[in-house]
């Protein structure tokens, strides 16, 4: 088998296409390799999505926490401080076996037990409370006197949050969300192998490199590949949102704009 | 343990509840949360020294050894931390075989990786296969250990490399100018200051080391997911005085609350900490705290 071929029979395997059979023995790179990339498919996947719908949420959090009326506070309260002061891999477990206990219930929460489902509502939960947490500080330090400038304006309400708060906020919490993004990419990692099955052997890049190191017992060729990826990933992310940062902060000069600095301090 | 739980089938509501607590396998789940415990105790000082090392190295005027320090510290930024765990416990544990391996028979002329096997001669597995199962159990948890020191050490490395730069370069300059010599001013300037803006850091460390603790069972560690998953099961009447259904819900919800005590009550205590270390010093604790998160 060429490698051309190996690729055309594996770079989708993940998903379920191309040949149903892993390769048993006399690996080679090449499959590794593309198995392996087959597999980040998930990885994106899960962070994408989780990242997409947790941004809403994330805001929606901090508003609510920011929020006078206790009705409104207190359950954005809890539900920050469950989900970030539990460790993510007790969560997704936690999260199988109650969607298992539902399935029990009725039909229509079936699908909750596929990992594609419910790793991605357990990972979309949590970064929602990490970022909120983020965006609730960046809020906080929204300079009083943009407030105030709102104000002399005559903006209230929807007006204000739209035109004044929001792009301040989004732009004060971008560094630091950058970095909590990094490692929502990192943590999709720990879905299958927490609970959520890999059925018929479609998993996440992780979960290839366990299954190339365990048949090959050689752990320094598969995990290198992963990490190779992840750098890979972990620089797409940087420059898309460094990205975004420079346009959030067009409007200032030069040498007043943030500076994204990764920081290792968010992970779960 | 009590003595009306001689005959369990017998029994109903709390009194069954509390002789089925009360089993053998049930106190192994017990001891497991002091595996973490210990693993945390453990782990702790040595990813710290492991941290200071990486910072000191980075620093190092030697250019290889910077290379080495800086590289320590960048490796946990790109790759999952989860991606180390899994590659260390197996490559440490060939790597001790082999040197071993080299040490104990010199004169073995087979090769050591066979297709998909890691032969090492008999005398240099570790721990022996002669040995009892207690050092089994102890020689994974020791891979594991060292495991988390070494990433979590990456990561305090980071911690410690900015906390030195952190300090006032006015200090430094002071203490040269008392006549203090490189190291002198390394020892009793820098250091003694930089812990009050490493502490931040190290707090969110701590944190973060606690809630990678459940990872311990991916490396092969009795530890409490193992026994949660293990005891929640469905309990079959074939073979259990106790049976239940499937109560992994139930033991995972535990699981979860022990966490959040644990780290609400490490935040608090890690809060009045920084208040005492800031008591009279130039550093707004708070304020540092701040632009550290």
């Amino acid at each position: 088998m060429t490698c051309w071929e190996t690729i055309g029979a594996y770079a989708f395997r993940s998903l379920g296409y191309g040949e149903r059979l892993l390769p048993r023995s006399d690996f080679t790179l090449c499959q590794q390799f593309t198995l392996i990339g087959s597999g980040m498919i998930w990885n994106v996947y899960y962070g994408v999505l989780a990242l997409a719908f947790g941004f809403v949420f994330a805001i929606s959090l901090a508003l609510a926490k920011n929020a006078r009326p206790a009705v409104l506070r207190k359950p954005a309260e809890w539900f920050v401080f469950v989900f970030r002061g539990s460790p993510l891999f007790i969560q997704f477990f936690l999260a199988y076996f109650l969607f298992q206990a539902l399935k029990q219930v009725s039909p229509v929460f079936d699908p909750l037990t596929s990992a594609a489902l419910g790793a991605l509502i357990v990972l979309f939960l949590n970064t929602a409370a990490y970022s909120g947490e983020i965006f609730l500080g960046a809020l906080r330090s929204v300079p009083a006197g943009d407030i105030d400038a709102a104000d002399a304006y005559g903006m209230t309400g929807w007006t204000r949050f739209r035109r004044v708060l929001f792009p301040t906020m989004l732009r004060l919490g971008w560094p630091a969300y950058t970095n909590e993004a990094i490692f929502l990419f990192h943590a999709t990692t720990l879905v299958f192998f927490s609970g959520f099955p890999a059925w018929q052997q479609k998993g996440d890049a992780l979960y290839y490199a366990r299954y190339f190191a365990d048949k090959t017992f050689n752990p320094f060729i598969p995990y290198p590949i992963v990490a190779f990826y992840f750098v890979l990933l972990t620089l797409a992310v940087i420059g898309l949102f460094g990205w975004i940062n420079a346009r959030l902060n067009r409007h200032l000069p030069q040498e007043q704009r943030r500076r994204i600095r990764v920081r290792p301090q968010l992970i779960r | 343990m009590f003595s009306y739980c001689t005959d369990p089938s017998t029994l109903d509501g709390l009194a069954w509840l509390s002789c089925y607590l009360t089993t053998g396998k049930q106190f192994l789940f017990y001891t497991s949360f002091g595996t973490v415990l210990v693993l945390l105790f453990i782990t702790a000082p040595v990813a710290l020294a492991f941290g200071f090392g990486g910072a000191i190295a980075a620093r190092s005027r030697i250019a290889p050894l910077r290379w080495i320090g800086k590289t320590y510290i960048a490796m946990v930024r790109g790759v999952p931390d989860i991606v180390y765990f899994m590659f260390f416990v197996i490559a440490l544990d060939q790597g001790l075989e082999w040197l071993r391996h080299k040490w104990k028979c010199p004169d073995w002329d087979a090769p050591i990786r066979q297709g998909s096997d890691f032969l090492v001669c008999a005398e240099a597995k570790l721990p022996l296969s002669s040995s009892p199962q207690i050092w089994h159990e102890i020689y994974n948890f020791s891979l594991a250990v060292f495991t988390f020191g070494i990433v979590f050490g990456a990561f305090s490395a980071n911690v410690l490399y900015g906390a030195m730069r952190a300090v006032p370069h006015a200090q430094i300059e002071t203490a040269e100018a008392y006549g203090m010599s490189p190291r002198q001013s390394f020892w009793r300037v820098l250091v003694p200051q930089m812990w009050m803006y490493a502490l931040p850091g190290l707090s969110n460390l701590w944190m973060i080391l606690i809630k990678a603790t459940p990872l311990l069972f991916l490396l092969g560690v009795e530890d409490i997911v193992y026994w949660a998953r293990e005891l929640g099961g469905t309990a079959n009447p074939r073979f259990t005085a106790y049976p239940h259904g499937d109560w992994r819900l139930w033991y995972f919800l535990a699981l979860l609350v022990f966490y959040l005590l644990f780290t609400r009550l490490s935040e608090v205590v890690l809060a009045r900490i920084t208040r005492r270390l800031s008591h009279g010093q130039a550093v707004l604790g708070g304020a540092q705290r701040e632009t550290a998160a």
